[in-house]
C-alpha cells in the first residue's frame, strides 16, 4: 500500500502508526523506516522486594535518618544556648554560626535523604504510563468561548463606543510614565546633576590634607617615592562627606622634576616634582591608588587600567580612555600644599553631558 | 648544662655496658662504639654553640653602639656580598640602585627578610631564607648608615602591636589595602610585580617597609604616617593574624575568585551528585 505512493520513502503518519486515542495526525508524515518504540525495559525487582531482611534494613535506615534529623534540630537549639555570640569576640560568632548551621543542615538533609530513600527503596515499584491528553478542546467548548467574547463585547460596547475604548488605551499608556520620571530622584533634586559632577570641592587656596584626619601637608613632608592619600581641607565637616570624597579624592606623589614630561600650559601645575592626580578612574570610577614608585605607574585594581604619572597620567594599558585629571597645586605662605583651582575637566567616568565641559 | 648532663649519661652507659655485657641483649652491646661517635659530635656541637653564643652576645652590644668594629665588619661583608651590584662606594651600578641615604632600616628589611642578596634579576625580589646571621645584618646596616645617614631601625616601643587596632585598620584601608588586600593577603601588580602577603611578617619588618618603601612600594615617611600611626597599622595587622575570621573559612582572603571557584566546584558538584542519585534506579 505504502509502496504505491512512489519512492519518496514517506507515508502519511496515520497510515501505519496508531496514536492510541482518536487523535488525528493531521498532515504530519513519518519516515517509513521509523524505529519502533522498544517499550519499557523488563521489570527488575529491587533487593527490598525480594529479600524481607533488606526491606527491614532499608526501613531502619530511613527511620534512623529521621531520628538524625531530630538530633540535628535539637542540636541547633542546644548550640544556640551553648555557644552564644560574645560581643568583641569574632571566634564566638564563628562557632555559633558554624554549629547552628551544621545542625540545621543535618536536620533538613536527613529528612530529604530519608524521604528519597523511602521512595526509591520501599514504596511500591511498578512502571505505569500516563498518556498525554489532547490539548485541543471539543468543538462545542471552542464555539462557546468565542460566543462569550462576542457577548462581552456587545454588552460592554467595547468596539461600539470608540471614544470610551480609545481613552482607556490612552490611560494605560500614560500610567507607567510616572515610574520613568521617578528615576530623576536618583540625582540630587535642587542641583543640576551634570553641574554637580563637573565640580569638586577643590578651588583656589584649598589645602591638601591627609585622609582621614584632614591634617595639612607641607611640601617638605612629601619625600621622593612617597604617596599621600589626600582629601580637601574641610571635607570632614561637609554634610555629604562621602559624595564629596568620591569626587575630590586625590593621590599625591613626588617624582624627580626631570622625570616629569610636562605639556605646555601645565608648567605650574606641579610643585618641585610634587604632582596630584584624581584617584577616580576615568573608566568606571574605581579608586586608582596602586602606585609603583619605581616605574611611576598607577594601576586600577578593577580592570587593570594603567596610567603613567611621568606622562601626565597617560593611559598605557587597559580599558580607560582618558588620562586621570591633574589637580594644579602650589604652596601657600606657610609652606602647605594648596590647590590652584578645581580640576579643569570632570573627574571620573563619562556621563551624558560631559562633552559640554571639555576644554 | 643539658648537654653536659647528657654526656655524663653517655659515659655512664659505656661503663655500665662493659660491666653488664653478659646480662644485656646483643643490641645494647653493639651501641657502645656508636657512643664514642656521639660523644665527639656532642662535644663539637657544644664548643660550636658556645662560640656562637659568645660571638652573638659580643656583637649585639657592638651593634647598639654602631661601634667602629661593627662598621668595619659590615664593610667587609658589603664588599664581599653587595658591592657587585650596589658599587663599592654604595653609588649603585646598572645592576642595582644606589644605597646612599637608604639607612639602616632598608638594609635590615632587605637583608633581614632574605630579599637581598638578590637571587637573580627579576621583576621583584622574592622573600627567601635569610642569608646572614642577625649580627651580620646589623653590621651591614651599621656600615651603610655610616656612609650616609637614613631611616634607622625602629624603636621597639612602636613594635609592641598594642596600639589602636580600629584606627590602624582605617589607615590600612586608606593607605595599604589597595595593593596588599583588605585582609593583608597580598595582590598582583603589573608585569610580574606583586604586593606580598603580610601575614607572618614581623612587626619590625612591616615598620621598616612603610618607612623605606622597598622596591615598588611607596614610602610612608613619619610625616605621612607618624610612628604612632605605623604602630596602629601593625596592631591591626597582628589582630587580623591572631584572631580567627568570624566568617569561617577564609579561602586565602582572596575574595570573589577563590569563593566563586569553591562554590562552583563544591556547590555545583554536590547538586550534580544529588541529581544523579535521585534519578538512579534503586537496586
Amino acid at each position: 500500500m505504502a509502496n504505491e505512493e512512489g519512492g519518496t520513502g514517506l507515508v502519511p503518519a496515520d497510515a501505519s502508526v496508531s496514536h492510541g486515542r482518536d487523535v488525528s495526525a493531521g498532515t504530519a508524515v513519518v519516515q517509513r523506516d521509523l524505529a519502533q518504540n522498544p517499550g519499557l525495559p523488563p521489570h527488575r525487582p529491587r533487593t527490598t522486594d525480594l529479600d524481607p531482611k533488606a526491606d527491614k534494613r532499608s526501613e531502619r535506615g530511613v527511620s534512623l535518618l529521621f531520628y538524625l534529623s531530630i538530633v540535628g534540630s535539637i542540636g541547633a537549639i542546644v548550640s544556640y544556648f551553648a555557644l552564644p555570640i560574645v560581643p568583641d569576640d569574632p571566634a564566638s560568632v564563628r562557632l555559633n554560626t558554624l554549629f547552628i548551621g551544621l545542625s540545621i543542615a543535618l536536620a533538613l538533609l536527613s529528612i530529604g535523604i530519608g524521604a528519597v530513600h523511602w521512595g526509591k527503596a520501599l514504596m511500591a515499584d511498578h512502571e505505569g504510563i500516563d498518556i498525554r491528553h489532547p490539548t485541543r478542546g471539543t468543538d462545542a467548548t471552542r464555539e462557546r468561548a468565542v460566543e462569550i467574547f462576542r457577548e462581552a463585547d456587545q454588552e460592554s460596547g467595547f468596539n461600539r463606543r470608540k471614544l470610551l475604548r480609545n481613552s482607556l488605551f490612552g490611560a494605560f499608556i500614560a500610567f507607567p510614565l510616572p515610574a520613568i520620571f521617578l528615576f530623576r530622584d536618583l540625582a540630587p533634586a535642587d542641583n543640576d546633576p551634570a553641574e554637580l559632577l563637573r565640580h569638586t570641592m577643590w578651588e583656589e587656596g584649598v589645602r591638601l590634607t591627609r585622609d582621614p584626619e584632614g591634617t595639612p601637608i607641607k611640601a617638605s613632608d612629601v619625600t621622593l617615592g612617597s604617596a599621600f592619600h589626600v582629601i580637601p581641607e574641610g571635607l570632614n565637616e561637609t554634610e555629604h562627606k562621602l559624595e564629596e570624597k568620591a569626587k575630590a579624592a586625590v593621590l599625591l606623589m613626588r617624582l624627580k622634576p626631570e622625570d616629569l614630561n610636562v605639556s605646555p600650559g601645565r608648567e605650574d601645575w606641579n610643585y618641585q616634582g610634587i604632582v596630584a592626580y584624581s584617584k577616580i578612574c576615568t573608566h568606571v570610577g574605581c579608586p586608582v591608588a596602586l602606585y609603583e614608585q619605581q616605574t611611576h605607574h598607577l594601576l586600577c585594581p578593577c580592570h587593570q587600567s594603567q596610567f603613567d604619572i611621568k606622562n601626565e597620567a597617560e593611559v598605557i594599558f587597559g580599558p580607560a580612555k582618558r588620562p586621570l585629571p591633574q589637580l594644579p597645586i602650589t604652596i601657600d605662605a606657610d609652606g602647605y600644599l594648596v590647590a590652584r583651582r578645581d580640576f579643569t575637566e570632570p573627574v571620573g567616568p563619562s556621563f551624558w553631558e560631559r562633552g559640554e565641559y571639555e576644554q | 648544662m643539658a648537654t653536659a648532663r647528657k654526656t655524663d649519661a653517655r659515659r655512664f652507659r659505656i661503663k655500665s655496658a662493659n660491666a653488664a655485657r653478659r646480662t644485656r641483649s646483643p643490641r645494647a652491646a653493639r651501641r657502645s662504639p656508636l657512643a664514642t661517635v656521639a660523644l665527639i659530635a656532642i662535644g663539637l656541637l657544644f664548643t660550636g654553640g658556645a662560640y656562637a653564643a659568645f660571638n652573638a652576645s659580643s656583637s649585639d652590644s657592638g651593634a647598639v653602639a654602631a661601634s667602629q668594629e661593627s662598621v668595619e665588619r659590615g664593610e667587609k661583608l658589603f664588599a664581599a656580598n653587595c658591592a657587585t651590584c650596589h658599587g663599592l662606594a654604595l653609588q649603585g651600578t646598572e645592576a642595582g640602585p644606589t644605597l646612599i641615604g637608604v639607612g639602616a632600616a632598608a638594609v635590615d628589611f632587605q637583608v633581614g627578610t632574605g630579599r637581598m642578596p638578590l637571587q637573580n634579576q627579576s621583576p621583584q625580589a622574592p622573600v627567601k631564607p635569610v642569608q646572614f646571621t642577625d649580627s651580620d645584618v646589623d653590621a651591614l646596616a651599621a656600615y651603610v648608615s655610616s656612609i650616609s645617614p637614613g631611616p634607622s631601625v625602629p624603636d621597639s616601643e612602636y613594635l609592641d602591636a598594642a596600639g589602636d587596632a580600629t584606627r590602624g585598620a582605617e589607615l590600612f584601608r586608606i593607605n595599604c589595602a589597595m595593593c596588599h588586600n583588605v585582609a593583608g593577603a597580598g595582590g598582583a601588580l603589573t608585569e610580574g610585580k606583586y604586593a606580598p602577603a603580610l601575614t607572618g611578617v614581623t612587626e619590625k619588618h612591616i615598620y621598616e617597609a612603610m618607612l623605606t618603601g622597598p622596591q615598588n612600594m611607596p614610602v610612608f615617611n613619619d610625616a605621612n604616617l607618624t610612628p604612632e600611626d605605623k604602630r596602629d597599622i601593625i596592631t591591626s595587622l597582628k589582630y587580623l593574624e591572631n584572631n580567627p575570621s568570624p566568617g569561617g573559612f577564609e579561602l586565602g582572603s582572596l575574595g570573589p575568585v577563590a569563593e566563586g571557584l569553591f562554590a562552583w566546584i563544591f556547590g555545583l558538584g554536590a547538586i550534580i551528585a544529588l541529581a544523579v542519585w535521585l534519578t538512579a534506579r534503586a537496586n
